[in-house]
């Protein structure tokens, strides 16, 4: 190393980061600030690579004729994306790197309750994504991500097989990280720290992980079923072998659809944490908005049969599942109303995590209610699997999971990294991220209605101006996503060195240094507060509003 | 974390489950080749129900463990069941409206 490197003015204490510089001390850590860092670099990469299909797609659709890839290439494309994005992106992102950095200072302990357990589920993880990676290579799969039977255990060229086992794999993955979250949760808590002190990003992520366990067990299982059906012919799913392709469907959903609250329900916790903080005020109803994430934990379980209205299930239980869906509503509504509640009369301080928090609300809400639509028996055989559906669920998973994914990096980026990134960039790539997010899933609701189907290469010219702009704000988008994967690991070296508490927030996160020690705290906290207390009528300290 | 003191089970136990098991899958075998109607399946998974839940209480420790751990390897079982009935009740009511006929 250069000997002219300058040295920032005092000292820093020994953390988790610079206790040790060899590689070995990386790849065999168990710390899980550590692991939460490897897995942010990987997420970071995965992003990348699920992003540029997402490009090659909106590419495609910037003309009505299908020129740029043929339709099978097409096909394979956002396969790909979806596969990516959903199983590498938004299904680890929040909790494997802020859950898994948070989870144990949050409650004030040490570590997880299982660190190799912790560090396994990284290696799963990364498993997964090297046949992923490899079945793309081999000629890729054309399936969508939801591998629907019988073309994708009988007819599909693809390599289904092997993108099969690395999803199998992948679960494995989350269910490691679930189990350790709910023993932590449940046996690790610091003294004091009872179930209603808790922070909300932690009973987000105890619904979150309950759920995990659950479901993906049988998202395994289904998938497993799909590859010895493809290599052995066993018959479940193809019905020239006695099976029944919709049985495929009912056990997919009873694990994906779930999957969708696994990846909003820690992001709807971030967002607590942000309105909390920046609004200076305890959550409105915190035990209402605690108890809701476990209301969509459980409810959420009972309505995938409305993926299935149209694709040969009852009347009857297309009724039911319908009307489930809506009760789900109910939980959401809740934490939106009772997140504007929190900010009513509070200081709110509009720095980056909460220009990302307020776009969430938003966002969210249009995500939200436009399911409420699909959900809608009669309605539904109008919208299903027309850009409706594509639009409505990237305003959930989009709008909402990865804007709380951006709002919280940037929160608890100082505590992270001990190092605060540039506000006004971050406000700027905030507002650039929400205006090309909206043009670019904005007109794909108006494309669905009008009936253009999904996954398909071509369209008709009078449905250009459309997806022009939908190929614009997706540019605009990615512009926006780009700059904090610049400025932040700038700010690494040369931004400004961050305090224990710059936001001047609650929770134990933010008594322990920035970056912490390894183990956390110097000795156990003791909770002696409720979460959020923040005073009545609290304001934001004057200095700390200069950042 | 100190309290969890191990349970050392006596090894007749394990023989005595291990011996159940045996007996259950000569079971299975014996009635796969009677006929009990509508029965059979029901049967068959009657055994194989008593067989597993030997092997979770017994094999598995759940028997000595804590409430909570109870009820979470309860919670598996119960959402399975929820697997079931909630894909059974679309199998179930197909026919119900004509136009599946
Ligand atoms: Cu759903």
């Amino acid at each position: 190393m250069s000997s002219t490197v300058a040295t920032p003015a005092a000292e820093p204490r020994t953390n988790y980061l610079n206790v040790d510089y060899g590689w070995k001390s990386w790849v065999f850590s168990t710390d899980h600030k550590r692991i939460a860092i490897m897995y942010l670099i990987t997420i970071a990469f995965m992003i990348l690579v699920g992003g540029s299909f997402a490009i090659l797609v909106r590419l495609e659709l910037a003309t009505p004729a299908g020129d740029l890839l043929q339709s099978e290439t097409y096909n394979k494309i956002f396969t790909m994306h979806g596969v990516v994005m959903v199983f590498f992106f938004l299904i680890p992102g929040v909790p494997a790197v802020l859950g898994n950095f948070l989870v144990p200072i949050m409650i004030g302990a040490k570590d997880l309750a299982f660190p190799k357990i912790n560090l396994l589920s990284y290696y799963v993880f990364l498993v997964g994504i090297l046949l992923t990676l490899t079945a793309a290579a081999m000629g890729g799969i054309d399936t969508g991500w939801t591998f629907y039977t019988p073309y994708s255990s009988t007819y599909s060229n693809g390599q289904v097989a092997l993108a099969a086992v690395a999803v199998f794999i992948t679960g494995f993955s989350s269910i490691l990280t679930g189990l350790n979250f709910v023993v932590t949760i449940h046996k690790m808590r610091a003294p004091g720290m009872t179930w209603f002190r808790m922070p909300l990003f932690i009973w987000a992520h105890y619904a979150t992980s309950l759920i995990i366990l659950l479901s993906t067990p049988v998202v395994a299982i289904t998938i497993v079923l799909v590859a010895l059906e493809r290599l052995f012919h066993v018959g479940v799913f193809d019905p020239t072998y006695g099976g029944d392709p919709v049985l495929f469907q009912h056990m997919f959903w009873f694990y994906s659809h779930p999957a969708v609250y696994i990846m909003i329900l820690p992001a709807m916790g971030v967002i607590s944490e942000l309105i909390s903080a920046f609004s200076k005020k305890r959550v409105f109803g915190y035990p209402v908005v605690a108890f809701s994430s476990l209301a969509i934990a459980v409810i959420g379980f009972f309505v995938w049969g409305h993926h299935m209205f149209v694709t040969g299930q009852s009347t009857y239980a297309g009724v039911v599942f319908s009307v489930i869906t809506m009760l789900v509503a109910v939980p959401s509504a809740i934490k939106v109303f009772n997140w504007v509640s929190t900010m009513y009369k509070g200081d709110v301080w509009m720095t980056t995590p909460m220009c990302f928090a307020i776009a969430f609300i938003g966002l969210f809400t249009v995500g939200g209610l436009t399911g409420i639509f699909l959900g809608t028996m009669g309605l539904d055989i109008h919208m299903h699997d027309t850009y409706f559906v594509v639009a409505h669920f990237h305003y959930v998973m989009v709008g909402g999971m990865v804007t709380a994914f951006w709002g919280g990096l940037h929160f608890w980026w100082p505590k992270m990294f001990g190092r605060m990134y540039p506000e006004n960039m971050g406000r700027v790539s905030a507002a650039i991220i929400f205006i090309g997010f909206n043009m670019t899933f904005f007109p794909q609701f108006i494309l669905g209605y009008m009936g253009m189907p999904r996954r398909y290469h071509f369209y008709p010219e009078e449905w250009q101006v459309l997806n022009l702009l939908s190929t614009a704000g997706a540019t605009l988008l990615g512009i926006g996503y780009l700059l904090p994967m610049v400025y932040l690991p700038w700010s690494l070296k040369f931004g400004k060195v961050a305090s224990k508490n710059p936001w001047g927030a609650k929770g134990l996160e933010w008594e322990t240094d920035s970056p912490p020690t390894t183990f956390n705290f110097d000795k156990v906290p003791v909770v002696t507060e409720e979460a959020y207390a923040y005073p009545e009528g609290a304001r934001h300290q004057p200095e700390a509003k200069v950042v | 974390m100190s309290s969890n003191h191990p349970h050392i089970t006596p090894l007749k136990t394990y023989f005595a489950v291990f011996a159940t098991l045996i007996v259950g899958t000569w079971l299975t075998y014996w009635v796969a080749y009677k006929d009990f109607g509508w029965l059979n399946t029901p049967v068959a998974m009657a055994i194989a129900i008593v067989k597993a839940g030997v092997v979770v209480l017994y094999f598995m420790h759940v028997k000595w463990q804590s409430k909570l751990t109870m009820m979470f390897a309860a919670g598996g079982f119960i959402w399975l069941f929820t697997l079931f009935a909630f894909t059974l009740q679309d199998y179930w009511t197909r026919d119900w409206m004509p136009i599946y006929k």
